[in-house]
């Protein structure tokens, strides 16, 4: 690599100089702004309404974003931004899990907001170069790098025409461009999608770190919405910070003892109690995979079944024989004793432009092995692990990838659509080497692969239209919403779920709530009221950790060895507390647990309003495919046939006994199906919205989001 | 037949929370087993017998994916 050489084909555009700001109580207290159809580069100031209304992270990018769109915008318009900010408690390194960044943009595949977090290096080393936020607008001419330097207060656009475009390469090369030496390549985080990204609408971004240990470039993904796509639709190679100087106060807290003592708790908790729960830092989320398996709750074959005998071939004891462990935390930024991620070094590739080459992984996480593995009927680690490298270094987000795939996997099966649509693709569940194909194919913007990569919904429009696909079948079978492909939890069982998926602002994504445990097995949410309370506040409590910059894993993947004894285990009280004082102890705030939740209250509630501002976020965007609800096809419903059988008699008053299969699944749908409808009546109310889904006005009010702008478009719908 | 989560499951004799925990292929890593309201420590889960009509919680503390 001659990166003198890449360099010297760079041609400026534009640059600006600015005096880092001295952190306060975690807020820099300025955003960057820059416009890349204009090559201009602004600060802005952050104000206190701001911060008090918005908090930080995703809360600062939606503000940004609704400033900077109309409803009539699109994700490919000029207008549309991509916004990233980590939020007041991240960077410090205090606390596990405080290096995330939360990006916000106009999705190219909902249509309407969307946001998506990401750890590694990034955010944190934005704001220590003295900014809360960077949004970026505008569209270049050709591809250009973004670069930060947060020592020498010097943003600049540069037009960069020789890099590679796949993240593997490019971000060795600008860490090595940009790096003084060795040592100075941990100062640098680049952010960047991939070929793929290009070509498709389920584009993610990398973002980097420099793996001292390895001597390597590490990946870590915003994986959902497509905002890769917007990246490389705005010509934009890459985004490069750099800042010297981590230290363990940079955040300038209000009382660092306290946030000190509350890190240091948590980091004797680790110690003593992982290797006895989740062995999250042996294991990473692959343990999810084997249990998962075990409460049939694992996606198989297009969320068909939710176990299969395999699932074992795929679980975390065959990952951990591949990890490579250097005997030092592994984390995605400094200071997590947690260290979930792991890494597969000198691993060779078997296909596509890289063939033959060693590359190091940034190991498969669950949703990534649930999704291109068993979704798809593959149970192969090496093909997971490979798909997983192209995925990253495609710039595709891998969850996408895998409900996509496995959408196209039933179809192919059911004559929907077939070899001569494929371009040759023999898309039966479990051939791994046409899915790989496929995925080779959306880098190269060819064939089958640029189509499917337009994702579920439009896949589901096109087959519908151009291939005569019975329309309702379709419908039940493609596992989206809001145009969003699912994340890798079977809800059939819990209805809670199914409304965690179906009711979540962005789309299905779990990062909203996680309930199958507490309602499925746990049995602790009998009633619609108590599913409403659930839906109510965990999406609330986990919106919290995307204002702040925090993961939610140290949250509930760890827990103290005497939660279960409280009296709300399933909340982790003590660790609630912990987050209290963190917030309190960096801004020097006092808020109480409840005005935890009022914060994500008001932001989550707005971003309900940007939903509706663009046309979405009425109670019809808030219904699901059937497959996530219960069986579509007899297949499923034999299956499970006791299961079911039981539920006709239990819950419905039924005999099944005389009764045809088709029969017993028809009054099984519309059973459940009233089920979920009465979900949403529960849980709009639990929320202070009428029964359309729209919040009322003095829920807006009590939120303090009632701005004369909000207001303005949820009179519209009252 | 005792309750466990609050639904039938059948009891037989000697049923011990480590047998149970097995035969509902409670698999999770990290559970709390309260009998009739009384926790029960993990290292007393192979001796711990259930008795018929007991009233197991078996919560799994994940919640989170």
């Amino acid at each position: 690599m001659n990166v003198e050489q890449l360099k010297a084909a760079h041609k400026l555009l534009a640059e600006y100089r600015y005096t880092p700001a001295k952190l306060d109580r975690g807020y820099a207290n300025k955003s960057l702004y820059i416009n890349l159809s204009e090559n201009k580069i602004e600060e802005k100031v952050v104000t206190e309404t701001m911060k008090e209304k918005f908090i930080g992270g995703k809360g600062f990018g939606l503000w940004y974003l609704w400033n900077a769109v109309t409803p009539e915008t699109k994700w490919n318009d000029p207008e549309n931004e991509i916004v990233i900010s980590p939020g007041p408690i991240g960077g410090i390194t205090q606390y596990p899990g405080a290096g995330k960044s939360l990006v916000v943009s106009i999705s190219p595949t909902t249509g309407s907001v969307v946001d998506s977090n990401v750890g590694g290096y990034f955010g944190p080393l934005l704001k220590f170069s003295g900014w809360d936020a960077l949004e970026v607008q505008g569209k270049a001419e050709k591809d250009v790098i973004i670069f930060i330097d947060g020592n020498n207060g010097l943003v600049t656009i540069e037009e960069s025409p020789e890099e590679a475009v796949d993240s593997h390469l490019l971000g060795e090369q600008l860490t090595e461009m940009f790096a003084d030496n060795e040592e100075d390549k941990r100062n640098i985080s680049v952010v960047s999608a991939g070929t793929a990204a290009e070509h498709t609408l389920i584009g993610m971004l990398n973002f980097s770190f420099y793996d001292a240990r390895r001597k390597a470039v590490r990946l870590k993904q915003a994986g959902r919405g497509g905002i890769g796509t917007v990246l490389r639709d705005k010509k934009i190679k890459a985004i490069v910070v750099k800042f010297r100087g981590v230290k363990g106060n940079l955040n300038n807290v209000a009382d660092f003892e306290k946030v000190s003592k509350t890190g240091i708790k948590l980091h004797k908790e680790i110690y003593n109690g992982d290797d006895k729960q989740n062995k999250m830092r042996l294991r990473g989320t692959t343990f999810l995979v084997g249990i998962m398996n075990d409460y049939d709750l694992l996606p198989t074959n297009n969320f068909k079944f939710g176990s299969h005998p395999k699932g074992k071939e795929i679980s975390a004891p065959k990952w951990v024989e591949r990890f490579n462990y250097t005997g030092k935390s592994d984390g995605c930024w400094y200071g997590c004793t947690l260290s979930c991620c792991k890494v597969m070094c000198d691993f060779e590739l078997k296909t596509g432009p890289y063939k033959g080459q060693k590359v190091i992984i940034d190991a498969p996480e669950y949703e990534t092995i649930a999704g291109v593995g068993s979704n798809c009927g593959i149970f192969d680690i090496d093909y997971i692990a490979e798909c997983n490298f192209y995925c990253d270094t495609y710039g595709i987000d891998t969850i996408s990838f895998g409900t996509l795939t496995a959408f196209l996997m039933e179809c192919y099966e059911n004559g929907i659509i077939n070899k001569e649509i494929t371009g040759g693709l023999e898309l039966n569940f479990g051939n791994k080497e046409a899915a790989m194909e496929l995925l080779h194919q959306m880098s190269r913007g060819e064939g089958f692969g640029k189509i499917a990569g337009q994702g579920v919904r439009k896949c589901k429009e096109l087959f519908i239209k151009e291939y005569g696909a019975d329309a309702n079948f379709l419908q039940d079978i493609a596992m989206e919403a809001k145009g969003m492909e699912y994340a890798e939890y079977l809800s059939k069982e819990s209805l809670a779920q199914q409304g965690g998926f179906g009711l979540a602002n962005k789309g299905p994504q779990h990062d909203e709530a996680w309930l199958i445990f507490m309602d499925m097995v746990n049995n602790q949410l009998p009633t619609f009221e108590d599913k409403a309370e659930a839906l109510h506040y965990f999406p609330m409590f986990r919106t919290w950790f995307g204002l702040v910059g925090l993961c939610k894993l140290p949250w509930n993947d760890i827990v103290p060895e005497d939660n279960g004894l409280t009296d709300e285990p399933a909340k982790v009280p003590e660790h609630v507390q912990n987050y209290v004082d963190l917030f309190n102890g960096v801004t020097g705030k006092n808020i109480t647990k409840e005005d935890l939740i009022a914060q994500s209250e008001g932001v989550y509630n707005f971003q309900k309003v940007f939903n509706l501002r663009m046309g979405f976020g009425t109670r019809e965007y808030d219904k699901v495919p059937y497959r996530s609800v219960g069986p579509v096809t007899e297949e499923e419903y034999l299956s499970r046939q006791e299961r079911y059988d039981g539920q006709l008699k239990e819950l419905l008053g039924m005999d099944p006994e005389g009764m045809s299969t088709q029969e017993k699944m028809a009054a099984l749908r519309k059973y459940r199906e009233e089920q979920y409808e009465k979900l949403c009546d529960a849980v709009y109310e639990r929320k202070g919205w009428t029964k359309n889904g729209i919040p009322k006005l003095e829920t807006l009010k009590r939120l303090g989001m009632d701005l004369p702008e909000v207001v303005e478009v949820v009179k519209r719908y009252l | 037949m005792i309750k466990v989560n609050g639904k039938d499951f059948q009891w037989e004799e000697g049923l011990t929370v480590q047998k149970m925990l097995e035969k509902k292929n409670y698999t999770f890593p990290h559970i709390v087993i309260k009998i009739n309201g009384k926790y029960i420590p993990p290292e007393d889960y192979q001796t711990t017998i259930i008795n018929k009509g007991d009233d197991v919680e078996a919560i799994h503390l994940i919640t989170g994916g």
